[in-house]
């Protein structure tokens, strides 16, 4: 019986030649991530196990970026529990403000994430490196803290659920509207602890952070990981910031699935997951007159330059909404200092946008664009649930980044079509 | 181990927003997290919660963020263990590693109503609900998460690991 890449890999860092779904394995791990609001917890515990150094200080990465630049003194004092630890271990991945970007558009652009590796991050997002042929998942603190001072971590191999995207994309749509989508058809639960992947001719088609995107999200359907086999794509992109070595592994055709799930996408239209939950998805045309208060666009998700190229190709010379707050959010310095540079930052200013330093800020309702009692916002973030970004009775509307800059200009929910 | 509490009752895909938002997330003293549990679910929860307590929940409790601030929320709010017909993968593993004792089990999550007094034997996973008389088997943990348990959670596991490698 073959394995599937989500098994390669795994088996691979167990030093089995072959693992099988439900097998528990000890696994060694390439990267071991966290952040301001998870390392510091991990920290805590990492110092109660009494361990004196960390396993490898190059492959521990800290990104500061939750309620970063700091946005009150206790958030200053965890970032500072962090930079601390940083020093005294001396972890060469640690990214200051300034230096930093949101964890997960920083490491595969630093190309600290790579194909074949086996990655844990205390955030639950961290499985967006499978978009680069990685075995990735979120975990708590305390695994954390044992993947620090061990470099290892045990696994269940996961089952794994073949989804296969065939057609032609039809405009506007990207990879956000297929994970919706899909997470729409299967629930928050459809993939609970399995592993998800990515498969098809639009697949291919779409760019490495369309890819990322989704695996992104795979979360959002109680995925342990989302993965995406390597191509030709994925290797051009990780050649140019690859610093060390990476293995390519693709599945076997007599690989076992769980399930294998197929959409057409030539079918599929943007869409928009209504609150509260990202299972509750509508197509675009669906969605009736929803007057709004505020637009995000960034984070993990779509904090991409590709998403920024999409909503500057909407806003430009479209004026936000004057009862519209939209917020620009660059995923990192560099996608910031290319988005200045390809005049995306000049398009949103013109239009009335806010355009902040990375930061994972509103997604989780922390800082820089908080929402009152009864607002309603569309967003290109993650999650939609009660009081993700703010008041317990506030609302939040996930969409790709052309419905959000489309939105943001009409003030009501909107498809890219009516301002194009 | 024997937990005996009255019960609380949520519904289904209780989030890590639900059980403790991201705006109390600049400290991780579990003292100050437990005064926010399940805010934005029941905001009158941290209020009227007593230690022993049990939650009840629908299928996929603590889906979203990797939070461990989540478990610890609950353990810190003196909640003796939570039973639902499932659990989000990183809720699941958290709440091991913290030590918050979690039981699936379907049928109890759907029967067991709020304020009913119910009894878990945390060894063999019987759920006797004390007010109806009626008894349920929750699943039992893997061997492996046994292991860990019993070596007193994650970190004592790895601690002994770390001597022994020297």
């Amino acid at each position: 019986m073959g394995m599937t890449i989500t098994e390669k890999i795994l088996a691979e860092h167990a030093g089995l030649e072959y693992v099988e779904p439900g097998q528990l394995i000890n696994a060694r791990l390439d990267v071991v991530l966290g952040n301001d609001i998870t390392a510091p917890v991990a920290i805590r515990e990492f110092e109660k196990l009494g361990a004196r150094k960390v396993f490898d200080p190059e492959r521990i990465v800290l990104v500061p970026d939750h309620f970063v630049p700091n946005k009150d003194i206790q958030s200053a004092e965890q970032a500072k529990i962090v930079r601390e630890f940083a020093k005294k271990h001396g972890i060469v991945n640690y990214f200051e403000v300034g230096r930093m970007g949101i964890e997960h558009c920083l490491l595969p652009e630093q190309g600290l994430a790579l194909p074949g590796d086996v990655i844990i991050g205390a955030d639950s997002h961290t499985c967006t490196y499978g978009a680069l042929g990685a075995f990735a998942t979120g975990v708590g603190s305390t695994d954390m803290a044992a993947g620090m001072a061990t470099g290892e971590a045990w696994f269940k191999v996961p089952e794994t659920i073949k989804f296969v995207y065939y057609g032609k994309l039809r405009p506007w749509v990207g990879g956000k509207d297929l994970i919706l989508h899909t997470i729409g058809d299967i629930g928050v639960d459809g993939a609970r602890y399995m592993a998800m992947e990515f498969t098809g001719e639009a697949i291919a088609e779409l760019s490495m952070d369309g890819r990322m995107t989704m695996a992104n999200m795979a979360i959002e359907a109680g995925g342990k990981n989302g993965i995406i086999p390597p191509d030709e794509k994925t290797i051009d992109y990780v050649k140019r910031r690859a610093k060390r070595d990476y293995k390519i592994f693709k599945s076997d055709d007599d690989a076992r699935y769980a399930r294998v799930i197929e959409y057409d996408v030539s079918k599929i239209e943007p869409v928009v997951a209504f609150p509260h939950l990202p299972e509750n998805t509508k197509p675009i045309s669906q969605v009736a007159n929803i007057p709004i208060d505020q637009v995000v666009i960034g984070s993990c998700t779509n904090g991409r330059l590709e998403d920024l190229r999409v909503a500057a190709k909407v806003l430009k010379g479209h004026k936000v909404h004057n009862e519209i707050r939209l917020i620009i959010i660059p995923g990192t310095q560099e996608i910031y200092r290319q988005a200045v540079a390809e005049g995306l930052v000049d398009i949103f200013i013109e239009a009335g946008a806010v355009v902040s330093t990375p930061t994972c800020g509103p997604c989780l309702g922390g800082h820089m664009g908080i929402l009152a009692k009864g607002e309603r916002a569309v967003s290109t973030t993650n999650r939609n649930f009660v009081g993700r970004m703010g008041h317990p009775e506030s609302e939040v509307y996930l969409s790709g980044p052309a419905v959000a800059a489309a939105s943001a200009v009409l003030g009501r929910i909107a498809s890219p079509e009516e301002v194009c | 181990m024997e937990f005996i509490g009255r019960v609380w009752k949520f519904g289904d895909d209780i989030d890590t927003d639900a059980i403790i938002p991201a705006r109390y997330l600049n400290t991780s003293e579990p003292e100050e997290l437990a005064k926010h549990c399940m805010e934005d679910a029941d905001a009158t929860f941290p209020q009227k919660v007593q230690p022993g307590d049990i939650i009840v929940a629908g299928k996929n409790f603590g889906c979203g963020s990797s939070r461990e601030h989540a478990p610890i929320a609950i353990k810190a709010a003196k909640v003796s263990c939570v039973i639902a017909p499932s659990f989000a993968r990183i809720f699941y593993r958290n709440a091991i590693n913290i030590g918050l004792p979690i039981f699936e089990c379907e049928e109890a999550a759907r029967e067991i109503q709020e304020g009913d007094e119910v009894k878990v034997d945390a060894v063999s996973g019987e759920i006797t609900n004390l007010t109806t008389g009626k008894k349920y088997r929750a699943v039992p943990f893997p061997e492996f998460m046994q292991e860990i348990i019993n070596a007193g959670g994650l970190m004592k596991y790895v601690a002994k690991k770390v001597k022994d490698n020297g």
